[in-house]
C-alpha cells in the first residue's frame, strides 16, 4: 500500500494527564502518530497503557479529572458540500484543524464526532439505548450531521445495516439492542458508525468481548469495509493475533509511552523494543507446541501511581541498564525506515554513529 | 450411544462423565409452567485421566461451564453419571450423592476462578482465605494454618509475608495465584479451572500458565481446563473436548486436533484463530451464522445449518460421538469421508 503524501489524523507529542486527589496519573504521556487516508494503524497493548486515553483524548470525550496537557491532534476535515463542517476559515477542499485547541462542548468538535471521526465501542450491549430501537439511534445520528428527512433517514440507515450484512434490514432496524445476537448487536455498532461517512473510524477493542467465530465475522467485514470505501481505521486492541491480521502499521503502548511503532511486517518480524521481543514471545499460539514453559515477562505492570521513573518498562526488561534506563526516559527514536523505538540500547547506537 | 472408553494406557482414569444432561426449566406465565427447557449440557460423555490436562472449548453458551459446574456438583445435573475414583480405588457416582454423601468428594475436587477480581473476598485477609479450606476441613491449629499458608504461597511465587494483607494490595497475576493457593490448600486430586487466564494481561498470562504445568508436575494434579481461548488451551492440554451447543462434537489428543481435525466446527473454530503473523494474512475463514439456541436448537446435528459439508442425513439424523483412532472422537456423519486443514504449524 502506498500511503497518500498527507497524514489525516496526526497526533503529536499527545499529552493527557488525570488529576486525582490521590496524585496526578500520566495515563498518556508523548504519544505521536500519524494516520494515513485508508490506513490501519494497529495500537496495541495491556491493560493501562494509554490506549483508550489516547482515542478518547483525540474525541475530547474524556472521563471528568481527564485533561490534554500537551500536544495537538491534527485532522483534515473536508468542506467541500459539508457546510455542516464549514469552520468559517479561507474556502478550500479540506483544512487541516487542531482538535486539542477546540472545545469538547464546541459545536464543531461535536461535528466532528460521527461525521469525520467515527467510534465502534468495545461493548456493544453498553453502546445501545435499550428503550429505544436501535434503528431510531441510528436515525438520530444520520439526522444530526445531514440535512434530510426522517424518511430518508431510515433509509440510510436501512442502507447502512444492508452494508454491514445484517439480514432483513428493513425488519431489524426497528429491533431493540438486547433482541440481537452479539455479532449482530457489533454490526449494528458499526452500521451506525459508518452511516455518516467518516473518514477516520476508531474501533475500541471491538471484537474483544465476543465469540472468535463471530470476531472473524466481524474482522473480515471491517477489512472490506475499509477496503471498499478507503476509510482509515485506528484499531485499538490487546490480541497481537488481530494485529498481525489488521493493521498496516502498529503502535506499541506501555504504561502511556509509546515503546515502539513501526510497519506490522517490521514489528513482528523485527521487533526491536525489549518489551515487544518479550510480548511476542510470552503468547500462546496454535501453532506452537503444547505443554512446554513460555517465555515470560518478569512482574506485573505497575500501577499508574507509582509509574517507574525512567522508561516505564525498566523493573520488568532484560536488558536493563543500571543508571541509565532508571534516570532517564528514553526518546523514540529511528530504528528503521518508518519503524521507531524508544530504549536506550538503540540510542546510544545513534550517538556514536 | 456408547460412551467414550479410554484407550489402554498406564494412566488410571480419575473422572468419567457418562451421558451428562443439564437441562433448566423455562417458566412461563402465573402458575409457572414448564414452556420449555434450555439444554445446557446435552448428554455430554467424557474422561479425564489421572495427572493429565483436559481442555474443554467452545463459545459462549456451549455449556462447557455449566458441565464443570455439574462436576464439582455445585449444579445437581439433571441426569447422567460423574464417576470418581478415590486413591483407593472405589469409583462413586458423585450425581447420585446428596449433600452428606458429597462432603467427603469436596475436599478432592477444587476450583479455579476466572475473575480474580471478583473470587477473593476483600474484606479477608490472604491468610484468611487460603487458610479457610484447611480450617473448615478440620484444621483447628491456628499455628499450623500459618505454616501450611505459608508453603502454599512459597510454592504458588508469592512471599508468605504478604499474608496479612487485603486483596487489594494484589495485581490481577497475584490474585489469580492466591485463587490457585486456595484451591490447592487441600490437596485436591482433580482440579476444574473455568478461564482462569482470561481475564489477566497478555504478559501475565503467561506466567499463570507456567505455574499451573509446573504446579501440575509438582504435584501430579490433574486439571479440566475450561476456556474459550484455543491457543492458551492448546498450549496447556493434552486432550481437548470440543463443545457445541450443549454438545461435545470432538474429542482428541491435542495434537492431534490441532493438526487434523475431524470435525467441520472444530476445524472452522481453528481457521477463525487470528494467527499473529502479518506475513500470513489469510483471507479470514469466515463461519456464517450464529451460535444455535439450546432452547431451540434445530434437527439433527446442531451445526448442520453453519456447516458447508452438510448433507441430507445431517439435517434428519443426530449423530453420535463415535471412536475414529484411538483416544479420537468425533460426532459427525461424515467425519470418515472429510478432509479438513488444521492449525499449520510453524516448524
Amino acid at each position: 500500500m502506498h500511503p497518500p503524501a498527507f497524514p489525516l489524523l496526526s497526533v503529536q507529542d499527545l499529552k493527557a494527564y488525570f488529576y486525582m486527589d490521590e496524585g496526578v496519573v500520566k495515563a498518556v504521556d508523548g504519544v505521536s502518530f500519524d494516520v494515513y487516508p485508508g490506513q490501519v494503524v494497529g495500537i496495541v497493548g495491556e491493560s493501562g497503557c494509554g490506549k483508550s486515553v489516547t482515542m478518547k483524548a483525540i474525541l475530547q470525550i474524556l472521563e471528568p479529572g481527564g485533561k490534554i496537557v500537551s500536544g495537538k491532534v491534527q485532522l483534515r476535515v473536508r468542506r467541500a458540500g459539508r457546510p455542516d463542517l464549514d469552520t468559517g476559515g479561507p474556502n478550500s477542499a479540506e483544512e487541516l484543524l487542531d482538535l486539542t485547541r477546540l472545545h469538547p462542548n464546541s459545536k464543531l468538535m461535536r461535528k466532528i464526532r460521527g461525521a469525520e471521526i467515527a467510534l465502534i465501542p468495545q461493548e456493544p450491549m453498553a453502546a445501545f439505548s435499550p428503550v429505544h430501537t436501535v434503528g431510531s439511534q441510528i436515525m438520530e445520528a444520520i439526522l444530526l450531521h445531514n440535512k434530510v428527512s426522517k424518511a430518508e433517514a431510515r433509509q440510510r440507515a436501512i442502507d447502512a445495516f444492508r452494508a454491514v450484512g445484517i439480514s432483513m434490514p428493513e425488519q431489524r432496524i426497528d429491533a431493540y439492542s438486547w433482541e440481537l445476537s452479539g455479532g449482530l448487536r457489533q454490526r449494528a455498532i458499526i452500521a451506525m458508525a459508518l452511516s455518516c461517512n467518516p473518514r477516520l473510524l476508531i474501533a475500541d477493542e471491538p471484537t474483544t468481548a465476543i465469540d472468535v467465530t463471530t470476531q472473524a465475522q466481524i474482522l473480515r467485514l471491517l477489512r472490506d469495509l475499509q477496503r471498499e470505501k478507503d476509510t482509515a481505521i485506528i484499531f485499538i486492541t490487546h490480541d497481537l493475533g488481530v494485529i498481525a491480521q489488521m493493521a498496516h502499521y502498529v503502535v506499541v503502548m506501555y504504561l502511556g509511552r509509546v515503546m515502539e511503532q513501526g510497519p506490522v511486517n517490521e514489528i513482528f518480524a523485527n521487533p526491536r523494543h525489549p518489551y515487544t521481543q518479550a510480548l511476542l514471545k510470552s503468547i500462546p499460539s496454535v501453532q506452537s507446541t503444547p505443554r512446554v514453559r513460555l517465555p515470560t515477562i518478569s512482574g506485573s505492570i505497575p500501577h499508574p501511581f507509582n509509574r517507574p521513573k525512567g522508561c516505564p518498562f525498566h523493573p520488568r526488561c532484560t536488558q536493563f541498564i543500571r543508571g541509565v534506563c532508571d534516570s532517564a526516559a528514553p526518546e523514540l527514536l529511528a530504528v528503521g525506515k518508518d519503524h521507531l523505538a524508544s530504549c536506550f540500547l538503540y540510542q546510544s547506537q545513534e550517538v556514536t554513529a | 450411544m456408547t460412551t467414550p472408553k479410554p484407550a489402554s494406557s498406564p494412566r488410571q482414569v480419575l473422572l468419567e462423565v457418562r451421558h451428562l444432561k443439564k437441562y433448566f426449566p423455562i417458566y412461563k406465565g402465573l402458575m409457572r409452567k414448564v414452556v420449555n427447557q434450555v439444554r445446557a449440557v446435552d448428554d455430554v460423555s467424557f474422561f479425564v485421566r489421572q495427572g493429565e490436562t483436559l481442555g474443554l472449548v467452545g463459545e459462549s453458551g456451549c455449556g462447557k461451564t455449566t458441565a464443570s459446574r455439574c462436576i464439582l456438583r455445585a449444579l445437581t445435573p439433571t441426569s447422567g453419571e460423574i464417576l470418581f475414583r478415590e486413591a483407593d480405588g472405589t469409583v462413586t457416582d458423585l450425581a447420585k450423592l446428596d449433600r452428606r454423601g458429597l462432603a467427603r468428594f469436596r475436599p478432592q475436587m477444587q476450583m479455579i476462578f476466572q475473575d480474580p477480581f471478583a473470587s477473593l473476598n476483600p474484606r479477608m485477609t490472604i491468610f484468611d482465605i487460603v487458610s479457610e479450606p484447611l480450617y473448615v476441613h478440620g484444621m483447628r491449629s491456628r499455628a499450623e494454618r500459618t505454616e501450611k499458608v505459608a508453603e502454599l504461597l512459597r510454592l504458588v511465587g508469592l512471599r508468605p509475608e504478604y499474608m496479612q494483607r487485603y486483596p487489594h494490595a494484589f495485581s490481577g497475576g497475584q490474585r489469580q495465584r492466591i485463587g490457585i493457593a486456595r484451591a490447592l490448600a487441600l490437596r485436591p486430586r482433580l482440579v476444574v479451572a473455568d478461564e482462569p487466564v482470561s481475564a489477566l494481561d497478555v504478559s501475565v498470562q503467561a506466567q499463570v500458565l507456567n505455574l499451573m504445568l509446573e504446579l501440575q508436575e509438582a504435584l501430579s494434579l490433574t486439571y479440566l481446563f475450561v476456556a474459550h481461548d484455543l491457543s492458551v488451551v492448546k498450549h496447556i492440554s493434552d486432550r481437548v473436548c470440543v463443545m457445541y451447543v450443549g454438545k461435545i462434537v470432538e474429542t482428541a489428543p491435542t495434537l492431534e486436533l490441532f493438526a487434523a481435525p475431524r470435525h467441520p466446527y472444530t476445524a472452522a473454530l481453528l481457521a477463525a484463530v487470528p494467527v499473529p503473523d502479518p506475513q500470513r494474512r489469510t483471507a479470514i475463514q469466515e463461519l456464517p451464522g450464529e451460535v444455535a439456541s439450546p432452547a431451540n436448537p434445530p434437527s439433527g446435528c446442531y451445526f448442520h445449518p453453519r456447516c458447508q459439508f452438510a448433507v441430507e442425513r445431517c439435517r434428519q439424523e443426530s449423530p453420535q460421538l463415535e471412536e475414529i483412532a484411538p483416544d479420537h472422537f468425533v460426532s459427525c456423519h461424515r467425519a470418515a469421508e472429510l478432509s479438513l486443514p488444521g492449525a499449520v504449524s510453524h516448524v
